[in-house]
């Protein structure tokens, strides 16, 4: 798949001095869902705000559909639909008054069947008369999608979209994400819910203090880095570890009565029949087994400390 | 040139004018009955006339640009603001348009609103006092040049404003004083010598002098020093407006 968006070397220093972003590159693939991942103030607003050109870089350089995104601002910017992750709306215009102006906004011509379909798609149909300061917060963030979407964008930015927005909701927004993505959007989505990042995306990037600390196939990532853990639901409680297991370092749990063990699914040897056969010859039994891959969130957490 | 934005910038502002009529439109005219009301009847009629012309009739180009220039920059700078404030900026400068069309778009809506208001509330002198305008091909040239110059530096006054206080504070502060010092009450001939002098760096008087020549045919200032003059702030309000775009000031960092 050829990129749609491309960045190069790119940073953001502050007035302040505060280093935003520091050289970051990052590719993202036609027709994906890319989802970034970050700590709060790791720099992913900064980011989107380069790219769709709410905020001026310091250096380095953005292209959009092979459009630079300042020397050709208009044909890149009229590729991208932005959801900025505040809620910012015209609290006296109405739905439909608000959503028709962002088309215009982005040269497009008139076209109510267009708006139609874009609020009906999101459940706003029957408030398009409405103005927005009455409308409930997960509406308005459906206003801001409809907003971004008036103008037919190959591109959209999601930063935050389901933060504040009720569980039912979210489930609602996702289904709208993936109709985009089939319909050919290219969606890169903000997220401090790790959970939407694992249902939602196909490739994710994390990133930290300003770098890009990873971009990976969420498959792959899930794979290559996911820690396995083996629990043993022993048949008689135990007081202690015995001596010949310590090297394995396990953890004894729930008041001596399960064992767990983790190990690294991409290591060689996962130490697991040594770990069994051991504990036939130290003779603990054990009723019943199971095993859990760790889920992206600890991956998540496990890269941000370390980087 | 993305006319399709700029229409919806300008039709946007309009909207919002229209939703305010009241505030808008009426408040400044009834306002301005009031000046006539004190400064035309109740103390007119103690004066005379002023270089030939009755008091009252005398007041009304000056009336009117104090209204224009204030509603310029008051229209202008709320409507650059208050995207600002509310965060709805980030739409305008995601779009696919230039600085220039943004400026177009808002100012033009500005301008044309405080045009209009201009317009009413010279139809509103007329009813109190007999008019006639010997230019009035030169009188809509400083009721447009004097609402687009001001209206520009309204958007600089938004751009900059952080706080509501200072939306207000240069209007309060600066403008008000210098319109009231202006002339818009009175020839600067009827000034002392010193405070004469004075009065001619104040960039008002040029451009109320200007649109009173275009009334009456009398003037403080030669008719073409009040064009170069209002000029003159229009090039800087430009440059500035260029400046703030070219580095993002108060916009994009």
């Amino acid at each position: 798949m050829s990129s749609i968006i491309s960045v190069a070397d790119l940073s953001k220093t502050y007035g302040s001095g505060f280093k935003a972003l520091k050289n970051v590159n990052l590719d993202i693939k036609r027709g994906e869902i890319f989802a970034l991942l970050g700590p709060n103030g790791a720099g992913k607003t900064t980011l989107i705000s380069i790219i769709c050109g709410i905020a001026n870089p310091s250096e380095g350089r953005v292209l959009v559909g092979g459009e630079d995104i300042q020397t050709s601002y208009r044909k890149a910017r009229s590729l991208i639909g932005l959801v900025p992750q505040e809620l910012h709306t015209d609290a006296f215009e109405s739905v439909w008054a608000t959503v028709s102006f962002s088309r215009g906004l982005f040269g497009k011509p008139k076209n109510p069947a267009h708006i139609e379909k874009v609020l009906k798609d999101l459940s706003l149909w029957d408030k398009k008369d409405s103005k927005i300061i009455t409308l409930s917060g997960g509406m308005k963030r459906r206003v801001m999608i409809a907003k971004a979407l008036s103008h037919e964008p190959q591109i959209l930015f999601l930063d935050e979209p389901t933060a504040g927005v009720d569980v039912e909701l979210r489930k609602g927004m996702w289904e709208v994400v993936r109709t985009l993505q089939q319909s050919g959007v290219t969606i890169i989505l903000t997220t401090h819910y790790i959970e939407e990042a694992e249902e939602m995306a196909d490739r994710i990037g994390v990133i930290n203090k300003g770098e890009i600390v990873l971009v990976e196939d969420k498959a792959t990532l899930m794979q290559k880095l996911g820690k396995k853990r083996l629990t043993l639901h022993l048949q008689s409680k135990l007081g202690a570890l015995p001596e010949s297991l310590a090297h394995y370092k396990l953890d004894l749990c729930d008041s001596g009565a399960t064992l767990v063990y983790d190990y690294d699914t991409k290591g060689e040897r996962t130490g697991i029949t040594s770990l069994l056969g051991d504990l036939r010859t130290a003779g603990i039994r054990f009723n019943d087994l199971d095993t859990t891959q760790s889920s992206l969130e600890d991956i998540f957490v496990d890269l941000v400390r370390t980087s | 040139m993305n006319h399709r934005a700029i229409r919806a910038i300008y039709l946007f502002e309009m909207a919002r004018t229209w939703r305010t009529l009241l505030q808008s439109i009426v408040s400044p005219v009834v306002s301005t009955s009031l000046y006539f009301v004190v400064f035309g009847a109740a103390i007119g009629s103690r004066i005379s006339q002023v270089e030939g012309v009755s008091y009252g009739t005398f007041i009304v180009p000056g009336l009117i640009m104090l209204s224009v220039l204030t509603q310029s920059i008051a229209n202008a700078s709320f409507g650059i603001y208050f995207p600002k404030f509310t965060g709805t900026i980030y739409e305008i400068l995601s779009a696919p348009i230039s600085s220039f069309e943004i400026v177009l778009g808002y100012v033009g809506a500005a301008a044309t609103k405080s045009i209009i208001l201009g317009l009413i509330i010279l139809a509103t002198a007329g009813l109190f006092v007999p008019l006639h305008i010997h230019h009035p091909i030169w009188m809509l040239a400083f009721l447009v040049l004097t609402a687009v110059t001001f209206s520009l530096f309204g958007f600089i006054i938004g751009i900059w404003a952080d706080g509501f206080e200072k939306l207000q504070m240069i209007p309060m502060l600066v403008v008000t004083p210098l319109t009231f010092l202006g002339g818009s009450f009175y020839s600067i001939d009827m000034l002392p010598p010193t405070w004469r002098t004075v009065a001619l760096l104040n960039p008002v008087v040029y451009l109320i002098s200007g649109f009173r020549w275009s009334f009456y045919e009398i003037a403080d200032v030669s008719v073409s020093v009040s064009i170069g003059m209002t000029g003159a702030f229009l090039a800087i309000c430009l440059a500035v407006i260029w400046w703030i775009f070219r580095t993002g000031y108060r916009l994009k960092n």
